[in-house]
């Protein structure tokens, strides 16, 4: 009996349990937490990535970072959730985060079939190849009987299933679970390409032991547009991160940066004062603050000092505006009207 | 007098004590026997040694010999072999995950709570063994919950998301073996009881969870059982992991129970029966005690296997031991450490595994009081 | 005293309350057991769906005759992209089969050497087989895996630089490729050599074991066998003038094309598996032979048999008998540890249908549900297997 006994060091069991109830509506489950719970990626630099002390960076983090802004007045009442792509739908449905913003495709399969809401696009990507440099290869056409490295569950596998299929080109694909294993086997030399969103090449390059050796090709292959996902059947929710997206565009449109947000406050152009709550409901009509807006560039800047500062020229990953410009820089970044 | 003359001849019962020959004592007698007795074990003998030798110089070579121990930074590691050094600076990472710094004290207050409790337990003859028990099964669990997750008594609430490494691991091991241990007891005797309904539904309960893969399992806790629970119901993560190991562990559990009751006589249970004791009377006071002694063995063996597995939780998300390691191994200032890494974590895996192995070892050899 | 004291003899013993009759009592607490479950079981199955529906998941089965759209690494049944998510459940379950059916072989043979070894009167050899074991299964099967995975791939060269063995078997960080045999109409002539050998066999093992109890005389049963397994194909294939040909792997591109692959994952995996679980077997074997009592191997001994006859003929066969429950779980064990093949993108079932299937098309229910449901099957199939050959091998009771 003493033995048994002796094994009984920790029953966390029972205590630890966070049991929560919650009404269908995830703002009123949100509030009543005092929390966003936010699903991010295991760690892809510039999107959703975790420094030695657990604090999160990256434009998907500043996406969650702006809701709880606009919800709290405070964009750090978020808790992380690190998913891999294969758990990251049954996350979301399940309900154990409220928003998923995980560099996710928007795509029609997963609009419908899934149970979940695409709220916008935070970043217009496509699929891209990189090679190693000293394999010579200038084009994904020369890329016949190929190894090819990805991860698993992603739109990737299909959409390189139907490239090399287009262009009658054979391929083993070689799949791995998390993006970290990716990198090491194509590291490793098990593959000779590796295939993914071009700005997550440009992340997981860095993972590399030696980034310079390897190059993307031109091909872009797909459209990969990424945006955050919520659950189906809550409109208000949708409409309130859907929104949230569209403000930091704006702002920027507007020219409104965190520096000089305060200073706009006292501008006498109609549609800043409507955008900075000064005038108008706009909040209220989403359930949120008149604030809100205000809170968000205020706490996490409009997009454009976002995508500086996580992946932009100056940042380890060097990625242009391209179609992420605003849309009267010839981008697809169109905020809807807010008013 | 030539003493070492074989040939000579002695008269009956006056032939000198002379040495054994040299080649059957000592060193050389040793290896003629043990080494070298025929010719196949001296083929044998000699493949070995060259295998050793060409296996065990360059790893000592490069774990030891060439191997940097000092130093804070990837600079410091400049010789051929191994960097120690890339252990030393993620240490805390390793064996607390990202538990704040500045409430490590609490982690470490536990273990130091639980080795209070764990050590007097296992030196033979120690007073007081059952006050002791009780405090490790009932008050330290409690304690331990309270200091790792605080937000009470004044302490700062550190949520389970922030729990990781070793830290980690042995959590999930000892909640799992500890929970599984009450809840294979109920099932063994379920297993064993003479109601058909009760008797199908233990050994289904106990089948399902032998024959499906632990994997699959914690894949179910981790992202499946928010779908089964009321809406708006939910568990934390670990939680709902930890309930996953538990069952997954309890079935066998069960059968390493069962295995102690089968072993008692059957003159036990009319023994008890002819005292007029009921069947939890003579459950609890008579079967127990005797077949739990029987089985410690069998639930170490069961605690080596959980905590190897406990690895697999790595693969939902959790930041095990094994977890942080490779998270560590792809920081972009630290890359292509990745082999110190997996040897240092297997080496760690090793030492409590054949510790706990060799215990459970010597455990048989003092119960086994039979013939 | 031949009348004795009816008070304490009663001709009939007072007969319990309802609440006290066991009969009764067990009824009661297996029909409300029987309840809890049901009702349970009813509980979650409404809450799945109720959310399930809420949420607009697609449920049911249909989607496994829909296209998959997505390629594997390698498959042993005819596969591409516009086959259907139920040929790539096949698919993974047929490579999941196939891990598991080779590393048990391995596992067996490596652990019956190692669980001999140990017992060796050779000092080193003992040694050495007993850190072998205390090593292997004292450290995580999954970072094992990770080891040989990266230990297989690292130091192989780039298919450009493929280790050539005799321009018939290439060697690269892509895999071992080997030729292929193609075989002609006649061929299936050989195949019939094959099995008329393997009955052949059957009949004369059970020839041979009746003579041998009958007159003691032994025969060369093994050497035979091996004779006949070579020599009718051969035969076939010399009468029908070779209808085989050999499909050799050319390096064409970036890699090998035609021939047999065997890829690193399976390589990794086969050796991750069969090595860790060859530790555990090792131990089986070890306890299994010093069950059997020491006066058999001295009374083998006084009859003037060799070591080797003495381990073969008297030792393992009674050690069989101690050793085929656990070995039955150890291979369990292994089949379930198969499923660690996700982690080094090996497409098993877990990978292809628990993995890629699933993120397609969200079924997360329905796919965990199969795919445990298969992981039973097999389990329970292995356990009837060796219980049957348990039952083969148990002593008969005289």
């Amino acid at each position: 009996m003493k033995f048994f006994n002796s094994l009984a060091a920790l029953a966390v069991l029972g205590a630890t349990a966070v049991v929560h109830v919650a009404s269908a509506a995830t703002l009123d489950d949100v509030m009543k937490k005092g929390f966003i719970q936010c699903g991010v990626s295991q760690g892809l630099p510039g999107f959703s990535n975790p420094d030695e002390k657990g604090n999160w960076t990256g434009i998907d983090i500043d996406v969650c970072r702006a809701v709880a802004a606009a919800v709290f007045g405070d964009a750090n009442q978020v808790k992380y959730t690190p998913l891999s792509a294969k758990v990251r739908f049954t996350a979301l449905q399940s309900g154990e985060i409220d928003i998923l913003s995980r560099n996710t495709t928007w795509t029609l399969t997963r609009d419908t079939s899934l149970g979940l809401n695409f709220a916008g696009v935070n970043y217009y990507d496509g699929q891209g190849f990189m090679v190693p440099k000293k394999l010579g290869v200038k084009s994904a056409k020369e890329l016949d009987g190929a190894a090819v490295c990805t991860n698993l569950g992603t739109t990737t596998e299909l959409n390189m299933s139907d490239y090399f299929a287009a262009n009658k080109m054979k391929y083993t694909p070689v799949v791995f679970e998390k993006a970290d294993e990716v990198v090491a086997a194509y590291d490793a030399g098990r593959c000779d390409v590796y295939t993914t969103d071009r700005s997550g090449l440009a992340a997981q390059r860095l993972k590399m032991k030696d980034p310079d050796a390897h190059t993307v090709l031109p091909e872009t292959i797909s459209k990969e547009p990424l945006g955050p996902v919520v659950r189906h059947g809550d409109d208000q929710w949708l409409d309130i991160v859907k929104w949230t997206l569209f403000a930091m565009v704006e702002a920027e449109e507007q020219g409104i940066t965190s520096k000089n947000v305060d200073d706009k406050l006292k501008s006498d152009n109609p549609a800043t004062k409507r955008l900075l709550g000064v005038e108008g409901d706009m909040g209220e009509k989403l359930g949120l603050s008149n604030k809100w807006i205000y809170n968000i560039v205020k706490q996490v800047g409009n997009y454009g000092e976002s995508f500086d500062k996580h992946v932009g020229p100056n940042t380890p990953l060097k990625l242009t505006r391209g179609v992420n410009a605003l849309w009267n820089k010839g981008g697809l970044m169109y905020p809807m009207p807010i008013r | 007098m030539s003493s070492l003359d074989n040939n000579a001849q002695y008269p009956v019962g006056e032939h000198p004590n002379w040495e054994p020959p040299v080649s059957n004592v000592g060193v050389i007698g040793w290896m003629k026997h043990n080494l070298f007795s025929s010719r196949l074990n001296t083929i044998l003998t000699l493949l070995a040694i060259y295998l050793l030798y060409t296996v065990i110089p360059p790893v000592v070579q490069w774990a030891i010999l060439d191997a940097d121990w000092v130093g804070s930074s990837k600079a410091d590691c400049t010789g051929e072999g191994a960097c120690w050094v890339y252990i030393n600076v993620w240490w805390k990472q390793i064996m607390y995950g990202r538990y704040p710094d500045a409430e490590l004290w609490r982690v470490q207050t536990a273990y130091v709570l639980g080795l209070v409790g764990l050590i007097p337990l296992m030196i033979p003859n120690f007073p007081k063994k059952k006050w002791i028990s009780a405090y490790l099964l009932l008050l330290f669990p409690f304690m331990a919950y309270v200091l790792f997750s605080g937000d009470n008594l004044g302490l700062k609430l550190v949520e389970t998301p922030l729990w990781g490494g070793l830290f980690l691991t042995l959590v999930i091991a000892i909640t799992g073996i500890v929970a599984s241990l009450p809840l294979g007891i109920l099932l063994a005797l379920g297993r064993r009881s003479n109601m058909p309904v009760i008797k199908t539904l233990c050994i289904l309960f106990i089948e399902f969870w032998r024959g499906v893969p632990l994997i699959t399992v914690l894949f179910m806790a981790s992202v499946m059982f928010p779908l089964f629970l009321p809406q708006g119901v939910n568990f934390d993560q670990l939680l709902r992991a930890l309930i996953g190991v538990a069952l997954f562990a309890a079935a066998y559990m069960a059968e390493v129970v069962r295995g102690g009751l089968q072993a008692i006589p059957k003159g036990q249970y009319e023994a008890a029966q002819a005292l007029g004791l009921s069947y939890w009377k003579t459950t609890i006071f008579i079967i127990m005690p005797q077949a739990l002694k029987l089985v410690i063995p069998g639930i170490v063996n069961v605690f080596i296997a959980l905590f190897k597995d406990t690895t697999l939780v790595s693969i939902i998300g959790l930041f095990d031991f094994l977890g942080m390691i490779q998270l560590v191994n792809t920081n972009p200032d630290w890359l292509s450490f990745a082999i110190e890494g997996y040897v240092f974590a297997a080496v760690i895996f090793w030492f409590f595994c054949f510790g706990m192995s060799r215990y459970s070892q010597h455990l048989e050899k003092k119960l086994h009081t039979g013939h | 005293m031949n009348n004795p004291d009816p008070a304490l003899f009663g001709s009939a013993p007072p007969k319990p309350s309802i609440w006290n009759d066991p009969f009764y009592r067990s009824l009661f607490f297996q029909f409300s057991a029987f309840v809890v479950v049901v009702l349970l079981g009813k509980y979650l199955f409404d809450n799945t769906t109720e959310n399930m529906a809420r949420q607009g998941i697609a449920s049911g089965f249909g989607f496994m005759g829909s296209v998959s759209g997505f390629d594997v690494t390698s498959s042993l049944v005819e596969y591409n992209a516009s086959s259907t998510y139920g040929q790539a459940f096949l698919v993974g379950l047929l490579n999941t089969l196939l891990v598991s059916a080779v590393s048990i072989f391995l596992a067996t043979m490596i652990g019956f050497v190692i669980g001999i070894a140990r017992l060796s009167s050779n000092w080193l050899i003992a040694k050495m087989a007993t850190v072998y074991i205390e090593v292997l299964r004292n450290i995580p099967l999954l970072l094992q895996i990770f080891f040989w995975y990266f230990a297989v791939l690292r130091p192989l060269p780039s298919p450009r630089q493929s280790l050539d063995m005799f321009d018939i078997a290439f060697i690269n960080n892509r895999g071992l490729y080997l030729p292929s045999p193609v075989f002609g109409d006649l061929a299936i002539w050989v195949l019939i050599a094959l099995v008329v050998a393997i009955v052949a066999i059957v009949f004369l093992t059970r020839w041979a074991k009746r003579k041998q109890d009958e007159t003691g005389e032994t025969f060369p049963l093994f050497l035979t066998s091996v004779g006949l397994l070579i020599g009718l194909p051969l035969l076939a294939l010399v009468v029908t003038g070779f209808p085989v040909h050999w499909e050799m792997p050319v390096l064409q591109g970036f890699n090998f094309r035609g021939g047999l692959t065997l890829i690193p994952e399976f390589v990794a995996l086969t050796l991750a598996l069969s090595t860790y679980t060859a530790a555990f077997i090792a131990e089986v074997v070890r306890a299994g032979i010093q069950a059997v009592p020491k006066g058999q191997t001295e009374a083998a001994n006084a009859l003037g048999l060799r070591s080797g006859v003495i381990l073969r003929q008297v030792i393992i066969p009674q050690a069989m008998r101690v050793i085929i429950p656990p070995l039955t779980n150890q291979y369990l064990n292994l089949t379930k540890n198969s499923s660690l093949a996700a982690a080094i993108a090996y497409p098993d079932l877990v990978l292809i249908f628990a993995g890629t299937v699933l993120m397609q098309t969200g079924q997360a229910v329905e796919i965990i549900f199969i795919t445990m449901a298969v992981y039973l099957l097999i389990s329970l199939s292995i356990a009837l297997f060796m219980n049957w050959y348990n039952k083969r091998m148990m002593l008969v009771e005289r």
